[in-house]
C-alpha cells in the first residue's frame, strides 16, 4: 500500500447536472467521478479482511480487490477484477440500489457513509471505455449450442459467461434492439444507451450471436430450438414485461398509459428526439401511481417531455417507497410533487374520451400485513380529485404467458413466474434453465445479472456431465 | 433486414409487399398480424398477414398509404429492405368446424378478410363474400374473393362498380332471406365492423370482428392496443386481434384510435415535404 488512507466519514460526492437544467434534457443526470476522485475515495475503503460488501453484491464482485487498484491508479487492472464477476459494470455501477446491497454491508457506513462502491464501479467500467484499445479475447469454441431467450441483463450476463467458457451462444430478442429494460425501461439520463450498446458489442465481438425481431413462442418454441435446431441447453430470461392496470373504472381513457408503453415510446422509439417517428401525448399534468424505480423514470421522462406539473402518487409514505433513494432524491430535486398516502379510485374523462382528471382517495397506515408492511387503508370520506391530463400506472408488471403458454410442461406457479430448482435456474424441463424477472417477478438489474450468471455455470456442468 | 421480393399497386393507395421471411411464413395463419419498420429511425406498426407461402418463404402484406410510417414503407423499392419484420404476432382466427360464413370486408380491410374467406373456402365452408369500396377505382382482390367465395356481393359508397350503398344492406338482406350462416366475420373500418355487429345482433347471428387498434410492441408488453370486451380489458396483440363483435366496445376503441390524431397529421405533412425538396 503506498497510499495514505482517506479516512473522510463521508463519500466523495459526485458531480450532477443542476436540477433546473436537467429537468428539460435528456443528457445523463450524475456525471461520474474525475480520475482524482475515483482514487481519494477508492482510499477511503479499509480492505476489510471479512469483506461484508461482497455477500452484499448478488454477482459476488471482489470489491476490495478492485478498488484497492483504484486507489493504487491501476485502473485497467480493477475493471480485470469487475469483469471477471460483472457482464455488465458500466450499466451497474448506474443502476444498482447499493444501499440496500455493497453498500449496506459496508463496514464505514456504521460511522459515517459507506464507500462509493457503485460511483467507484462506473468509474472503472467508463475508464476502461475510454482508454482501452484491447478488444476482448474470442474464447476457443467446443462447438456445442446454447440458446438464450430474451436480451434483457440476465439473459446477456448468461450469454457473456456461456461464451466465455466455449459455447456457442445465441440469444433471441424480441424487440428490434437488444437490451431489455436496459433499452426500453431506463432512460437516457440515467442509463446512457451508447453505453448499453457498448457493452452488448463487447458480447457481440466475444462470439455472441444476437438475433433481434425473435418473438420465442410465435416465430419458434422452445422444442423447436431444442430439436431441429440444435440448442442443447436454453436459458429463458424473458423478464416481467407483462403490465398491471388497476381496473379501476376510465383506465381505457385517452391519455392512460402503462408507464411500459411510455417508457417504450420514450426511451425505445427516443419520442423524446425531435422528429421521432413515434407519438407521445404533450401532457401539461401528469399523475404517475407507483413508488418504484419504474415510477420515478417515468414521472422524470413525463416532467422532460415538457409537463408543467408532475405527481407521483403512491398508497403508502415515503418512507415506504420501493425506489432507489437517489433517484428518489433526483425526482425530489427537479420538483416532483410527492402524493404520498393517496390512492385513485377512478379516471375521469371529457366528451372526447381524454383524461381530465382523476378521483383519489387518502390512505393511513394500518397494520402490517403479512410481507411486514404497514397495510393502507382507507381514510373515511377523504375523496377528492386531482386535475391531470395524463395518467401513467406503474403498479408493477408479471411475465408474459407467451413462453409457458407454448412450453409444454414447463411449471409456473400462480403468479406465471417459472418454477425453478434451488439456486441454479433448472425449471421442470431438462436442459431449460430461467432466471431473472421471468422466475422471481419484477426485480433488480442485478439480481437478474446473479440468476443469469449461476444458470450458466449450472448450464455448463448439465453439459459437461451430458457429454 | 427483410427483402421486397415483390412489390405491386392494388390501387392508387393500396400496395402489396411480398416479403421473404422464412421463419415466419412456416409459422403464420389467417387472423395474425407482423410489426414492422421500414428504416432505422421507423415507427413499429403492425400490418396483418395477407398472404404467406411456406414453400418459397414469403410473406405478403397489403397496406393502405394513410400516413408517414406507411409512405416510408412504400417509398421502399422491390428488391429493397424492410428494417424489421417480426411474426406472426396474435392469435389465428378460428375457422376450423364452420359450415357457411358471410366474409364482410372494407377497403383495405379486404386485405385482411381475403385470406381467411381462402382459408374457409379450403376447409369446404360455404363461403359468402360481401365486400365494400368508397369507389370503383379502390376495388382490390376482386378476382382473388371470386375465386374463394360461393357468392360475392360488390358495394361502392358511390356506386360506381357493383351495388351503391354499405355492406350492412346487403347482408342483412341474405340474413332476412334465410341464409343461417353459421358465423359473420367482418374485417374493416371500425365504424364499419360496429354497424355489422349491430346489424347481426338483431339476428343473433355470432360475429367475429378483427381489431386494429395502435400498437407498439405488438407482444403484450405495452397494453397500448387494450380494448374493453364484454366489460373486460384486453389486449388485442395477444388476446386477439379476433374478437366477438357483439362484445367489442366500439365507441372507446374509435376514441382510442384517435390519439396521436394531430400528432398523424403533422407527421404525414412533414413526410410529404421531406418528399418534395427530395424531388427539388
Amino acid at each position: 500500500m503506498a497510499f495514505q488512507r482517506n479516512m473522510d466519514p463521508h463519500k466523495c460526492p459526485m458531480p450532477s447536472q443542476d436540477p433546473a437544467v436537467r429537468a428539460h434534457n435528456f443528457d445523463e443526470v450524475a456525471l461520474g467521478y474525475t480520475y482524482d476522485m475515483a482514487v481519494n475515495e477508492a482510499r477511503r475503503c479499509l480492505a476489510c479482511k471479512n469483506k461484508p460488501c461482497v455477500t452484499g453484491c448478488p454477482v459476488q464482485i471482489d470489491i476490495p480487490a478492485f478498488i484497492e487498484r483504484v486507489a493504487n491508479e491501476d485502473m485497467e487492472g480493477a475493471y480485470k477484477v469487475l469483469s471477471a464477476s460483472s457482464a455488465l459494470p458500466a450499466v451497474c455501477g448506474r443502476v444498482c440500489p447499493q444501499e440496500n446491497q455493497c453498500e449496506g454491508k459496508c463496514v464505514r457506513g456504521i460511522k459515517g457513509e459507506s464507500v462509493g462502491i457503485g460511483r467507484l464501479e462506473r468509474f472503472v467500467a467508463d475508464w476502461h471505455r475510454e482508454h482501452s484499445t484491447e478488444s476482448p479475447e474470442k474464447p476457443v469454441s467446443n462447438g456445442r449450442k446454447v440458446a438464450i431467450i430474451g436480451a434483457g441483463p440476465s439473459g446477456l450476463t448468461a450469454a457473456g459467461d456461456l461464451a466465455r467458457l466455449g459455447y456457442q451462444v445465441t440469444v433471441f430478442e424480441a424487440l428490434h434492439l437488444a437490451g431489455g429494460v436496459l433499452v426500453y425501461g431506463i432512460p437516457e439520463f440515467r442509463l446512457p444507451k451508447a453505453i448499453v450498446q457498448q457493452e452488448i458489442d463487447g458480447l457481440k465481438a466475444m462470439g455472441v450471436d444476437i438475433q433481434t425481431n425473435m418473438v420465442i413462442g410465435k416465430v419458434l418454441t422452445v422444442d423447436e430450438l431444442m430439436g431441429e435446431f440444435g440448442f442443447e441447453a436454453v436459458y429463458i430470461g424473458t423478464g416481467a414485461g407483462l403490465p398491471r392496470f388497476m381496473g379501476i373504472p376510465g383506465e381505457s381513457l385517452k391519455g392512460v398509459y402503462s408507464a411500459n408503453e411510455y417508457l417504450t415510446r420514450v426511451n425505445l422509439m427516443k419520442a423524446y428526439q425531435p422528429g421521432s417517428h413515434t407519438p407521445l401525448l404533450h401532457s401539461h399534468k401528469v399523475a404517475v401511481v407507483g413508488g418504484g424505480n419504474v415510477a420515478m423514470d417515468a414521472a422524470r421522462c413525463a416532467l422532460r417531455m415538457g409537463a408543467e406539473t408532475v405527481y407521483i402518487v403512491y398508497r403508502r409514505s415515503m418512507n415506504e417507497l420501493p425506489a432507489r433513494a437517489e433517484e428518489v432524491e433526483h425526482a425530489q430535486e427537479e420538483g416532483i410533487i410527492f402524493k404520498t398516502l393517496t390512492n385513485p379510485v377512478e379516471v375521469l374523462g371529457d366528451e372526447q374520451g381524454s383524461v381530465r382528471g382523476m378521483r383519489c382517495v387518502e390512505m393511513e397506515l394500518g397494520e402490517p400485513d403479512a410481507s411486514g408492511r404497514r397495510r393502507p387503508v382507507v381514510k373515511e370520506g377523504s375523496e377528492f380529485e386531482l386535475e391531470v391530463d395524463t395518467m401513467i400506472m406503474a403498479i408493477g408488471t408479471s411475465p408474459n404467458p407467451l413462453i409457458r403458454s407454448t412450453t409444454p410442461g414447463l411449471e409456473t406457479n400462480r403468479h406465471g413466474c417459472i418454477v425453478t430448482d434451488g439456486d441454479d435456474g433448472l425449471t421442470s424441463r431438462t436442459g431449460v434453465y430461467a432466471g431473472g424477472d421471468a422466475v422471481t417477478g419484477a426485480a433488480t438489474v442485478i439480481l437478474a445479472m446473479g440468476a443469469g450468471k449461476q444458470a450458466a455455470r449450472a448450464i455448463d456442468e448439465y453439459l459437461r456431465g451430458k457429454n | 433486414m427483410f427483402k421486397i421480393i415483390r412489390k405491386e399497386a392494388l390501387n392508387p393507395t393500396v400496395t402489396r409487399m411480398v416479403v421473404d421471411a422464412p421463419l415466419i411464413a412456416r409459422k403464420a395463419m389467417p387472423g395474425q398480424f407482423v410489426i414492422l419498420r421500414a428504416g432505422a429511425d421507423s415507427e413499429r406498426i403492425p400490418l396483418t398477414v395477407a398472404d404467406y407461402d411456406r414453400a418459397a418463404g414469403t410473406v405478403t402484406v397489403i397496406f393502405q398509404v394513410v400516413g408517414a410510417g406507411t409512405m416510408e414503407l412504400n417509398d421502399l423499392p422491390e428488391g429493397g429492405c424492410i428494417h424489421d419484420f417480426v411474426g406472426p404476432l396474435g392469435t389465428p382466427s378460428k375457422l376450423e368446424g364452420l359450415k357457411k360464413v358471410a366474409v364482410v370486408g372494407g377497403g383495405v380491410g379486404c386485405a385482411i378478410a381475403y385470406p381467411v374467406a381462402k382459408r374457409l373456402h379450403e376447409l369446404g365452408a360455404e363461403v359468402h363474400s360481401i365486400v365494400g369500396f368508397r369507389s370503383k377505382d379502390l376495388v382490390i382482390l376482386e378476382d382473388e374473393f371470386r375465386a374463394v367465395s360461393d357468392k360475392l356481393v360488390m358495394m361502392t359508397d358511390d356506386g360506381s362498380y357493383g351495388d351503391k350503398g354499405v355492406v350492412t344492406a346487403p347482408l342483412e338482406q341474405l340474413i332476412q332471406a334465410g341464409e343461417g350462416y353459421d358465423e359473420v366475420i367482418a374485417i374493416g373500418p371500425l365504424v364499419m365492423m360496429k354497424f355489422v355487429s349491430l346489424t347481426t345482433k338483431k339476428y343473433g347471428v355470432k360475429t367475429t370482428v378483427s381489431m386494429n387498434p395502435i400498437m407498439i410492441d405488438g407482444t403484450g408488453m405495452c397494453g397500448g392496443c387494450r380494448l374493453t370486451v364484454g366489460g373486460e380489458t384486453k389486449f388485442a396483440c395477444v388476446d386477439g386481434p379476433d374478437f366477438d363483435g357483439h362484445l367489442v366496445d366500439f365507441d372507446e376503441a374509435m376514441k382510442r384510435g384517435g390519439t396521436y390524431r394531430e400528432f398523424e397529421a403533422h407527421a404525414r405533412e412533414e413526410y410529404c415535404n421531406l418528399l418534395n425538396k427530395g424531388v427539388q
